[in-house]
């Protein structure tokens, strides 16, 4: 499978792993397992890691994707870790509000404010 | 917009009942099939004067629908369909998807905004079709979700 693209945009920035989404849609289920499972990857590759998702250009997003962020969030504090997200779009953003999933999340408006909360 | 046999299979539109728009069709891969729904629900929406934030909300609602039914319903059987039905008009719309699975009670799906549930990963599409569809009604066995969108 290494032929695969990744569907993730990946640097490091002090200390902080950053991710960007390469599709506008994160509906497929198929797209969605893959995103789920480079995501565990890097996490698993860190102590302690420091994860910054930015949804920047993600104009749509399903329930499975945030089934994958619960995953996620469930990794990283297992590890220790912190997770921010930002850049969420408005529509985006209500789907959280209505799952309550913006209690459970660190979301920042931009990825310098998700940035400088890291402890 | 063509009725053509492309996929999904038995695709078929008309302009029936006033300027309403009316598609049916069966899905049966749960990839492009259901990217050319959304297109054709998309274009439909638009002709009718559907605002940015109501195509966003209906576009969610039945991707979450159509894979509740292709995942939950059919259980990802490859030699099971989900029937796709819709009435768009310019003040409301209507959705039907039907699995081919055994139906379940919708009542019975916990709620995942409670505490308990909070941070399990899944559970939350029902929700979602509700919170952003007009009125939604499961027809018993459970199989058939009839989804309404009225224009606020």
């Amino acid at each position: 499978m290494g032929s695969v693209a990744s569907r993730l945009n990946v640097r490091v920035q002090n200390g902080v792993t950053r991710v960007e989404f390469v599709d506008r849609n994160i509906l497929d289920e198929t797209n969605i397992q893959q995103i789920g499972e480079e995501l565990a990857r890097l996490i698993d590759g860190q102590v302690n890691p420091k994860l910054l998702i930015s949804f920047k250009g993600v104009e749509h997003l399903s329930s499975a994707a945030l089934g994958t962020l619960i995953t996620v969030n469930n990794r990283v504090r297992s590890k220790e870790g912190q997770l921010r997200l930002s850049d969420i779009d408005t529509q985006i953003y209500e789907v959280f509000v209505i799952t309550k999933l913006n209690k459970i999340f660190k979301i920042h408006e931009t990825a310098d404010k998700a940035l400088a909360s890291f402890a | 917009m063509s009725a053509a046999g492309s996929n999904p299979s038995g695709g078929s539109s008309s302009a029936s009942g006033g300027n309403a728009f009316t598609f049916e069709c069966l899905l049966r891969d749960q990839g492009n099939d259901v990217d050319h729904v959304q297109a054709v629900v998309a274009e439909a929406l638009e002709k009718h004067g559907y605002n940015d934030k109501s195509r966003w909300a209906i576009r969610l609602a039945l991707e979450e629908a159509i894979v509740n039914g292709f995942r939950h319903g059919n259980k990802s059987d490859p030699s099971k369909a989900v029937h796709f039905g819709c009435r768009i008009g310019d003040a409301e719309s209507l959705f039907d998807v039907r699995d081919e699975g055994p139906g379940f009670d919708p009542d019975t799906v916990p709620d995942p905004t409670e505490d308990e549930n909070i941070e399990i990963p899944s559970g939350r599409g029902i929700m979602l079709i509700k919170a952003y569809m007009t009125d939604v009604f499961y027809f018993k066995p459970g199989n058939h979700l009839r989804m309404i969108y009225r224009k606020s």
